[in-house]
């Protein structure tokens, strides 16, 4: 037995929609005489059902009078409708202040998106929606999205002209730069950062590629040509979606390192109950969150610093110390003057600029 | 709603758009089909008079602008009526490519907040004759998130109402509470703050949406209770802080071959030797660089200059000391 979903509480949302629905529906039409029912009700996201029963409805309605020269006609051919008569409700209502911010602020973030090609057409809708708007179009919204506008164009280049792309890109996950074939689909900006969604051949399945972690990108002659059972990454639940069979990492975290619950996402985050005074000022956070590697997982802990401390796993814990102990015996071997030996080649290799150091770990 | 409520409600609109006179809750009863009654029986008029309420306030909520005002100076009663000029959305002669970048900014809410607003809008927009694609796209779209405290703090600014919320910031124990006459909302690198004049702080401040707690945002006292200043730049407020940071210093480290590809990527000279690739680093504040290094253990050395090299081998020994205690506390419980 099916029952019928999202019943309670939205009846009246939904017949106040309705409402909304009707009377945009006899400008509508108006604008597109002849439009046939079907095409009309895939246009407006209703079943051709829903809108024969909308337009039995409008149809007994009208100027005051009701009779046959005051209620709203429409003439059918076919399965094509024309209003013949709209009773006065010629245009659509005006945009509410929500629908005005909605439209504008998301054209201003359009607008401002780095390496947006379209940039005159958002513009030029921008300013016609702001008249259209009014004084409602006065949305106190300001938008900025820094970014590098060059690099994100040039891929954005490459997903219109439907080309393969040899990048090298660096994985932050396991701190390595490889070379690969990508078929690219698209290109998203999320959190602030520009992202190429491709079809990666290494990997054999589709991957979200930061764009300022690809360090050299070739377009190819060969077209993208992603395979049948690439998916769209569903982003709805933001880029980073902890699958559960990740290893959970706790860790014990002071106050100064307490900025990194606002940018990773976790899963548990509580005050440590043996810390702290007896008002509970000055504890400690334990904080959980997965990790798809551990070694990224020891990178980070390690450039915390001293005030973190890994809880769980064991493993993680013991490869921590043992790393910064390692790396302790490390620079008591090493000359304290730490001068390069007077032979060694000084010919410097110019190498990869640009990419922020701050962009993994410490950058708040 | 049923089926007779909404036609009964479109009605209304018609005769109400069809009105210059301001028309008595009496005359709206005599002549819209659905409001028929007695308005000698008490209950029955007092049926009438709750339904033409709902009604009215179902309309305002849809944007409708209903009028009130009296027919002549000799009526005491109030009437009511719909100017088209206020109903209607102007004209908007959009171009293909601007129609397409509106439903491709519609799409934006998807994942957020206004979603609705901007289908609604966006309806609107193709009942004026807008032939919107669905089906374009720009090959590169924005993926928008909003936090709950959004809504409530740009409907203040609009309205220029003050607010209170509780903000909690991550090195602090306790939420405190704020009052702020916000000016505006404000999206960069993807968060969203709030700037406005900190009443309590008697100065500017901007806030993140993100620590306002549970995203609750409660108004203080009437609408139009304060001006922004003239002109005001709400991004420089934020960007203030969170700008770009120089990166005047140069380190010099040495990186064990093959590792720390992170580190190679953005180093400005790197030349390889017997005991492993020299890297000059560029770098703004000691602090932050020394931590990224400790993040590679013994794969990376610092060379010059001391004080981050010092700052490195101070948090390696904290780190080891911090662990020990640790692993010992674990041997032993």
């Amino acid at each position: 037995m099916t029952r019928p979903a999202q019943r309670s509480g939205g009846t009246a949302r939904t017949s106040a929609d309705r409402l909304a629905r009707l009377l945009n529906l006899v400008p509508y039409l108006l604008a597109r005489p002849g439009i046939e029912v079907s095409e009309a009700a895939t246009d407006l996201g209703v079943t051709e059902r829903q809108l024969r029963e909308d337009l039995e409805l409008l149809w007994v309605c009208g100027l005051p009078g009701y009779g046959p020269g005051d209620l709203i006609d429409m003439a059918f051919d076919g399965d094509r409708v024309t209003i013949t008569y709209d009773a006065g409700i010629d245009r659509p209502l005006r945009l509410t202040p929500d629908e005005a911010l909605a439209l504008v602020v998301a054209l201003r973030m359009l607008a401002e998106t780095p390496g947006m090609a379209n940039r005159d057409a958002i513009e030029r809708a921008l300013a016609k929606i702001e008249n259209a708007a009014g004084e409602l179009a006065d949305a106190p919204v300001a938008v900025r999205m820094p970014g590098d506008s060059d690099r994100v164009a040039a891929l954005h280049g490459a997903v219109q002209r439907g080309r393969a792309l040899r990048i090298t890109y660096y994985a932050a996950t396991r701190d390595e730069t490889t070379e690969r074939t990508v078929d690219p689909i698209r290109v998203l900006m999320v959190g602030g950062l520009a992202y190429l969604e491709a079809w990666c051949r290494r990997a054999e399945s589709m991957r979200l590629f930061r764009a300022d972690r690809i360090d050299a990108l070739v377009e190819l002659d060969e077209p993208a040509a992603a395979p049948p059972q690439a998916r769209l990454h569903d982003l709805s639940a933001g880029i980073f979606r902890p699958d559960q069979d990740l290893p959970l990492v706790t860790l014990r975290v002071g106050r100064s390192s307490r900025w990194i619950t606002e940018y990773y996402p976790c899963e548990r985050v509580e005050p440590d109950p043996g810390t702290g005074d007896a008002d509970g000022a000055g504890r400690e956070w334990l904080v959980s969150l997965r990790v798809t590697d551990l070694g990224w997982a020891r990178r980070f802990v390690l450039g915390l610093g001293p005030d973190v401390t890994v809880v769980a796993p064991a493993e993680l814990a013991d490869q921590v110390r043992e790393r910064a102990a390692a790396a302790l015996d490390a620079y008591a071997t090493l000359p304290p003057d730490g001068a390069p030996e007077p032979g060694a080649a000084r010919s410097g290799v110019e190498l990869a600029q640009g990419a922020d150091p701050a962009t993994t770990a410490g950058s708040h | 709603m049923s089926r007779t409520r909404t036609e009964r409600l479109v009605n209304l609109v018609i005769c109400l758009l069809s009105t210059r006179r301001f028309l008595t809750a009496a005359q709206i009863a005599a002549t819209v089909p659905g409001y028929e009654h007695d308005p000698d029986d008490p209950r029955d008029h007092e049926a009438f008079q709750r339904k033409f309420e709902r009604d009215k306030a179902e309309l305002r909520e849809l944007g409708v602008p209903l009028e009130t005002g009296t027919a002549s100076a000799f009526d005491a009663e109030p009437g009511y009526r719909i100017a088209h000029r206020e109903y209607a959305l102007p004209e908007i002669p959009l171009e293909p490519d601007e129609a397409a970048a509106v439903g491709i900014a519609a799409r934006l809410w998807r994942h957020a907040g206004l979603a609705a607003a901007a289908s609604s809008g966006l309806a609107k927009l193709r009942a004026a004759g807008v032939d919107v694609d669905p089906q374009a796209t720009l090959g590169m779209e924005p993926v928008v998130t909003v936090d709950p405290a959004f809504g409530p703090l740009t409907a203040a600014a609009r309205d220029r109402r003050t607010v209170g919320f509780d903000y909690r910031v991550p090195d602090g124990d306790a939420p405190t509470s704020r009052r702020l006459q916000p000016w505006g909302v404000v999206c960069w690198r993807a968060r969203w703050y709030v700037v406005g004049h900190d009443l309590d702080r008697d100065a500017p401040r901007c806030f993140r949406l993100s620590r306002i707690v549970g995203g609750a945002v409660r108004t203080i006292g009437k609408p139009g209770a304060f001006e922004p200043p003239v002109g005001v730049d709400l991004i420089s407020h934020v960007a203030k802080w969170s700008g770009p940071v120089e990166r005047s210093g140069r380190a010099t480290v040495l990186v064990a071959p093959g590792r720390a590809a992170g580190l190679r990527r953005w180093a400005r000279e790197a030349t390889s030797g017997p005991d492993g690739d020299r890297l000059v680093l560029p770098y703004g504040d000691a602090e932050s660089l020394a931590s990224r290094l400790v993040g590679y253990g013994p794969d990376v050395r610092v060379l010059e200059p001391p004080e981050i090299r010092d700052a490195v081998i101070q948090r390696l020994k904290e780190i080891t000391a911090r662990h020990d205690e640790m692993a010992t506390a674990r041997a032993s419980g």
